[in-house]
């Protein structure tokens, strides 16, 4: 089990080195440090020196790959892509672009984010999986078609909708919880209920319609008939084998995404003014802060293939067939 | 010719197109070619050419005729006609030239690219007001300093410029006017409609050998294979609102107008195309890639298979946002470092739509990607591709003849899945500010736009009520037919 993992983490090097070239292809080599500078202090009428000292403050100023003037390894280390692009792999982040700390950015904002994305996940869960559940208990009934069509309808609204929605129904004519905007500590509550509201009923169409048909598929396996063969009523087939033998393909499309989590929702929390990560990535992109969006890609493939590796460690759990080798 | 009398579709299609052309080289304009126009021809030439050779194929037929003779599917077939032709429409651009000066020989073209649609929507585009007006409103939604017929001057809200023009006294006279063109399209569409109907079943009855009140009885109890009961009532309603629009929006701003005075309408309108060539285009542009890798990963085996799996991973594991925020920004930093190579901000606005539909094509093409290595994997130990290579079949064969056939319904499948998720992709994208260009019309920068007139006191809602609408029925649409789609073709599905 340990060699596996320790096997698998070694994969994700080569993954991660392939991240990072990509990255710092798309900011550094189809758009120069020049361009930057030039875009950061307005295209026009900027001086060559206004650039350059833009540049130094940065750490921008030095060559991309191979640095001619430093000697001996310090020729590889003092560029770019040691500086800002290698240094990521043990999570040196640097500074943003205004000259804060993006490390202590992250520590600061991922509680916020994980206050609300955990509730999210967990109530969106159990309430996907309960009605999908119901549906498929009452499948190719009226309920079943009514279910199926309301779920195609909830999902073909754009998230966006469900949160403007619920902002001017819940805090604009109800007056029940506040708009946006964040404490810390156990006030932050009346500030969350919301945003998980929104999260959870707008992800109840698609998530019920992807659960509805994990259960199908498994209802018309062979050994639901055999249970119900021999007698056992439906409800106990359904709710014990269908769902435990389920759990295989819903672990595999779950899982992966626990990781992800962290990196917080960026609509959601930009909306309702929660200072998360995903609204600290929304930010950066619109001031355009590089240096921000290339920490948060390389923490997301970090996070995504994290995910990986838990999906496969959990299916030993659910499944007793899969041995890890 | 006799190919043509065959195929009456790709008849009226060639007819349409030298319409067009003809029109574009005998009237003063120049015509112009963005990229996504000339790639939605491109895609319309495919689909074309695809189901003409669908249609002389039985075994290929059948599963399109089981997607038609469901009444949710042929309802929503008919709504994402309409949504697709507004699209071509507006997919059609040339500029104008202007009035010649004296002596001049040469024409100058106005740098306002045009599309055919603008032209037919003329007054809706050209109305403009000063600022917000409520839908059907004939005055301005805010107050301003209004000169009175007796030279005082008080705080009010002024007349707006087109909206219920006509009117002499709007307070007493708008709603009878409204009520009374209301009716007056009511009664046009029902006519033109009964008109249009009965040409189409006339022809339907000529073709099925019955006679025409025989069929129309058939029809109306839904005994016709194809349920064209529902396909007409839903070109009823399509019928009606068309004639609605043309009674009211001319007279009136339908939906009401936006900050700048534009009307809403239009604005939902244009933004059709812009979601269409989301939703298409990606598609499109990722789909060589996606097939041809993962068929060639499943087939080849070994390190081929490895280095296509290192790179769906690779792609994968980067947050989708991210990478398209990411590349957007260059595409930006490029356009404002090269405005020389664009004549016009519709070419500048339709290189960035472009890039986003490459873009958004390389973060999505993954998931079709693994779905047909798998695919291949399993097929290529099947008996016949055995015997095939036992044959000394070379693999460009195998592949072309034996295996993409064979993967064809998982590729329709996840396109016809894909296409929803992309027009929603779109308004959320438009909403971090890495979707399409501002000044593009399209439903993200409607919404977004509409945050914060949702926060006014009194609230505006009718740029947000319209983008809504306009989208979720195009997505339903999509989702009810891809819906459709799936079962036909994919045999694991049934029930």
């Amino acid at each position: 089990m340990l060699a596996y993992i320790v096997r698998r983490s070694l994969y994700a090097i080569p993954i991660l080195i392939g991240v990072n070239l990509l990255t710092f292809w798309l900011f550094f080599v189809v758009n120069s440090p020049d361009d930057m500078a030039r875009m950061q202090l307005g295209q026009k009428r900027v001086t060559p020196e206004a650039i350059e000292k833009w540049k130094a403050e940065r750490g921008y100023d030095k060559p991309l790959l191979f640095n001619s003037e430093a000697p001996g390894l310090a020729s590889l280390t003092h560029t770019i892509f040691f500086e800002k692009s290698v240094r990521l792999f043990v999570f040196d982040f640097g500074s943003a672009d205004d000259g804060r700390d993006i490390a202590h950015d992250i520590q600061q904002r991922m509680f916020p984010s994980l206050a609300l994305a955990i509730p999210v996940f967990l109530v969106g869960l159990l309430l996907n999986i309960s009605i999908a559940l119901i549906i498929a208990f009452f499948r190719a009934t009226y309920i079943d078609h009514m279910g199926v069509i309301l779920s195609v309808m909830l999902m073909s609204i754009s998230a966006l909708f469900y949160i403007i929605g619920g902002q001017f129904l819940v805090s604009k004519l109800l007056h029940l919880v506040p708009i946006s905007g964040y404490e810390g500590g156990w006030s932050a509550i009346k500030f969350l209920i919301l945003p998980v509201l929104v999260g959870v009923v707008g992800g109840i169409g698609a998530g019920t319609r992807w659960y509805r048909t994990i259960f199908l598929e498994e209802i018309n396996k062979d050994y639901v008939r055999t249970a119900r063969a021999k007698g056992l009523a439906e409800r106990v087939v359904l709710f014990k084998h269908v769902l435990k033998n389920a759990m295989i393909p819903i672990l595999t499309g779950v899982v992966v995404t626990i990781p992800l989590l962290f990196m917080g929702s960026l609509i959601t929390e930009s909306f309702f003014g929660i200072p998360g990560l995903g609204s600290y990535t929304i930010d950066a992109i619109r001031a355009q802060d590089f240096a921000i969006v290339r920490s948060m890609v390389f923490l997301g493939s970090v996070l995504y293939i994290l995910g990986l590796l838990l999906t496969d460690l959990s299916y030993t759990l659910v499944d007793p067939r899969v041995r890890l080798s | 010719m006799s190919w043509l009398r065959r195929h009456p579709a790709l008849s009226v299609f060639i007819m349409m197109l030298a319409v067009v052309v003809a029109g574009m080289w005998l009237l003063p304009v120049k015509p112009v070619l963005l990229w996504t126009d000339a790639l939605v021809y491109l895609l319309i030439i495919t689909l074309v050419s695809f189901f003409t050779y669908v249609r002389s194929r039985e075994h290929l037929l059948s599963p399109w005729r089981q997607v038609v003779r469901r009444p949710l599917a042929a309802m929503a077939m008919v709504v994402l006609a309409a949504y697709v032709s507004v699209g071509l429409l507006d997919s059609i651009h040339f500029r104008k030239a202007l009035p010649l000066q004296d002596g001049a020989t040469q024409v100058d073209y106005s740098v306002e690219v045009l599309s055919l649609l603008d032209v037919l929507a003329g007054p809706l585009r050209k109305q403009l007001e000063k600022t917000y007006s409520a839908p059907l409103a004939a005055h301005l939604f805010t107050k301003e300093l209004v000169e009175q017929a007796d030279g005082s001057i008080i705080r009010g809200y002024p007349r707006l410029e087109y909206g219920g023009r006509h009117l002499r006294d709007p307070a007493a006279q708008r709603t009878a006017d409204i009520l009374q063109r209301a009716a007056l399209a009511l009664g046009q569409g029902l006519l033109l409609w009964l008109v249009l109907s009965s040409l189409w079943l006339a022809w339907l009855a000529r073709r099925h050998h019955c006679s025409f009140p025989d069929f129309t009885r058939q029809m109306i109890v839904g005994q016709t294979q194809i349920p064209w009961r529902v396909i007409l009532a839903t070109l009823g309603v399509l019928v009606l609102l068309l004639m609605i629009i043309l009674q009211l929006g001319v007279a009136y701003h339908l939906l009401g107008t936006d900050k700048v005075g534009n009307d809403v309408l239009y604005l939902s309108i244009k933004s059709i195309r812009t979601g269409l060539v989301i939703g298409t285009l990606t598609t499109l542009i990722m789909l060589p890639f996606a097939v041809l890798l993962g068929i060639m990963a499943g087939h080849f085996r070994g390190w081929v298979d490895d280095v296509i799996q290192y790179i769906y991973t690779t792609l994968n594991s980067i947050p989708g946002v991210l990478l398209i925020a990411a590349a957007i920004l260059s595409v930006d930093l490029f356009i404002s470092n090269n405005q020389a190579l664009f004549e016009t901000v519709v070419e500048r606005a339709d290189i960035r739509l472009l890039f986003l539909c490459i873009i958004l094509g390389i973060t999505s093409w993954t998931g079709l990607c693994r779905l047909l290595r798998g695919e291949t994997l399993k097929l290529r130990e099947l008996d016949y591709i055995q015997a095939a290579t036992a044959f000394g079949v070379s693999n460009a064969k195998i592949i072309s003849r034996h295996i993409l056939p064979n993967v064809m319904h998982i590729v329709l499948i996840s396109v016809v899945l894909d296409f929803s998720g992309l027009v929603l992709a779109e308004a959320v994208l438009s909403y971090v500010g890495v979707g399409v260009d501002p000044s593009m019309a399209s439903w993200g920068n409607m919404i977004n736009s509409a945050r914060l007139e949702m926060a006014r006191e009194p609230v505006v809602w009718w740029s947000l009520v319209a983008a809504f609408w306009f989208m979720f029925i195009l997505v339903l649409a999509a989702n009810v037919f891809s819906d459709a789609v799936r079962d036909a073709f994919d045999p694991r599905v049934s029930g």
